[in-house]
């Protein structure tokens, strides 16, 4: 295995200039290729934010964020775009497909930013149709498509430009639990087949179950982190 | 793919884009036509003033256009004849004018008298064509054309005898006896009471003005070289005489249009600006609408570059599209205004009519009409356009996803 992710000492304070909230408050993380992970806690606890640092969405008050060795923190504007686009998969709680484009237009689209070459994007976005179990549904716009087929074109989506990780805010939390036991069977079989990384944050409790490894996070602080020894101890470490 | 993501992007809204559109087609459409009717009405009163009396230039001797009177004349050299010649003139109406006493019996009117060459007179003025009654003269002719106001004070008609009594050049007296060979009409009530036509050798051998002239009026090939061609005079002719364009000698008129013309812009002004703030509010709209979806784009990877380019794209069609649609629709109505122009009747007829100028409002055809009113148009959503791009530039993608 291989080093995906190394977050150091990551402090996120919000409103500091008032009363300032610490979202994170010293955050060790460690996380290694293909994993199937899960990070849990209450609302409020800092699982978005934890996860929007890590996808160079949000930056940290302090610490940093390694991906495949480079720190992001560092990196600023379109450069941070360029890297999000090449190496972090993306899918949101509410889908967020691209209303006016279909299916197979939106798997089609963000390999389109990164300048792939037609043939290309056809056969990928062919296989991937086949893969999460909507090929005759690629023509259907997103409004045409229920929830559960909506998320799974946003899985799809995110693994289309073969990224270092995919990171999930709470997948399943708007499906209901036949549609969310077939996302998470279909992301399970696309981390044991692609070996992806996953990264979800969440409060269901089929997530936490399907997980190899559960990160619990508490006022900012992981609390509780089942992963095998030699993660924990390199995570701890800093 | 982004062509057809801008595409589609705009039809999300059919109702909201196909109103934003009719309203920048429907500016486009009373733009165009207002200012083509203005710029035929413009066109159509120059024509009329030039082919009324003034012609497009006239050379005089400095001081004529301030003091008219027969002493600031000059002589008619064919030396100067030659210079006044200049490229681009189409002809030359030399004239004599001065002011007589004319008189039939014991009835006495004062008249303004004009020697003038019959054939280019006619040319630059169709001054045959305003004859109602006996037939035009020729330059040989000892005869007079008299207006038809002046006829009636004086009791005259064709083929009676008109004398006429002035102040000669150089303060002798002048006099004559002309038999009258027509009676023109002018619309103009001063005109019509007033004036008097002579050949030009005849007018200048009753008043003792040997080859002397007041005035030289002046057709052109192509009156869009109007100014070069004054330009040139000035140089040519050199310090004794003044060259002035119709403009110049008619102040009001051009004060007049561009009174009119100021107007336009504050209308078309106010017009572009109800549109704009309407074309705005969709851009407003479109931008509330979909800031989740901006900021879900920018996560996954789109530069903030690329979708401003997109929204202004987004903008840009709409006006564009507009903005054609306008021009599609105007072209016919211009094209049918020129060739049947707006015609007035009653007593708004009568007052146009009374100045000489016939009571219709054609509109014009101009490329640079067309072609204005769609920069202005692209300027507009060019300017609203920056918005979006603001708004991105500042996007911050978390922040933009949360419901």
């Amino acid at each position: 295995m291989n080093t995906v992710i190394d977050a150091h000492d990551l402090v996120r304070i919000y409103d500091k200039k008032t009363i300032p909230v610490y979202a994170l408050n010293g955050v060790h993380l460690h996380i290694e290729r293909g994993e199937f992970t899960a990070i849990k806690g209450p609302s409020g606890s800092g699982k978005t934010t934890l996860l929007n640092i890590l996808g160079g969405l949000d930056k940290p008050t302090a610490g940093y964020v390694e991906i495949n060795g480079t720190n992001i923190t560092r990196l600023k504007g379109n450069e941070l775009i360029d890297f999000r686009l090449h190496n972090i998969g993306f899918v949101f709680q509410s889908y967020n497909l691209i209303p006016v484009l279909t299916a197979k237009e939106n798997i089609e689209f963000i390999m389109l930013l990164q300048k792939k070459p037609a043939k290309e994007r056809d056969v990928r976005v062919r296989e991937l149709l086949q893969q999460i179990g909507v090929a005759d549904k690629a023509n259907k716009r997103p409004s045409e498509l229920s929830g559960g087929q909506q998320q799974r074109v946003a899985v799809a989506r995110a693994l289309a430009t073969k990224p270092q990780f995919i990171l999930a805010d709470e997948p399943t939390a708007n499906l209901d639990s036949v549609s969310a036991g077939h996302l998470l069977d279909m992301m399970a079989q696309l981390n044991k087949e692609e070996n992806m990384t996953f990264i979800f944050s969440t409060h269901d409790q089929r997530v936490i179950e399907k997980a190899r490894r559960v990160i619990t996070l508490e006022d900012g602080k992981v609390v509780n982190d089942t992963a095998p020894a030699k993660l924990m101890h390199s995570s701890h470490s800093g | 793919m982004i062509e057809k993501l801008t595409w589609r992007n705009l039809w999300r809204n059919r109702r909201r884009t196909t109103i934003t559109m009719a309203s920048v087609t429907f500016a486009v459409v009373l733009a165009i036509v207002m200012q083509s009717l203005q710029a035929g009405v413009f066109n159509h009163l120059q024509k009329s003033i030039i082919s009324f009396y003034s012609g497009y230039l006239q050379v005089h001797r400095k001081g004529y256009q301030d003091e008219q009177i027969i002493e600031n004349s000059f002589t008619a050299s064919d030396s100067l004849m030659k210079k006044i010649a200049w490229s681009g003139v189409k002809y030359m109406v030399p004239r004599l004018e001065l002011f007589a006493l004319a008189s039939n019996g014991n009835t006495t009117r004062g008249c303004m008298v004009v020697g003038t060459d019959p054939e280019n007179e006619d040319r630059l003025t169709t001054l045959k064509s305003k004859i109602i009654q006996g037939t035009y003269f020729t330059a040989t002719e000892h005869t007079a054309l008299i207006s038809e106001g002046l006829a009636k004070k004086l009791n005259l008609s064709v083929n009676d005898t008109l004398v006429l009594l002035g102040q000669g050049y150089q303060g002798t007296l002048g006099a004559g006896k002309y038999n009258i060979r027509g009676v023109v009409q002018f619309g103009q009530p001063k005109l019509n009471e007033g004036l008097v036509y002579l050949p030009l050798k005849t007018a200048q051998n009753s008043f003792n003005a040997e080859d002397i002239l007041t005035s030289v009026a002046l057709g052109l090939d192509d009156p869009a070289d109007l100014e070069i061609i004054q330009k040139n005079l000035v140089a040519n002719l050199g310090d004794p005489y003044e060259v002035l364009n119709w403009k110049q000698m008619m102040p009001d008129v051009e004060n007049h249009m561009k009174v009119d013309t100021a107007s336009f812009y504050v209308y078309a002004g106010i017009l572009y600006l109800v549109i704009a703030f309407g074309l705005f509010g969709t851009v407003l709209m479109m931008i509330a609408e979909r800031k989740v979806e901006f900021g879900m784009l920018i996560a996954i990877g789109m530069k903030k570059t690329k979708l401003g380019g997109m929204l202004i794209a987004e903008t840009l069609l709409i006006s564009i599209s507009g903005a054609v649609l306008g021009m599609g629709i105007s072209f016919p109505v211009v094209w049918y205004l020129e060739k049947k122009p707006i015609r007035f009747s009653g007593e708004f007829a009568k007052a146009y009519e009374q100045f000489g100028f016939e009571a219709i409002f054609p509109a014009i055809l101009k490329t640079e009409i067309f072609i204005s009113q769609s920069v202005i148009v692209l300027v507009m959503a060019l300017l609203i356009g920056i918005y979006p791009l603001w708004h991105v530039s500042r996007l911050d993608p978390v922040t933009a996803m949360k419901k």
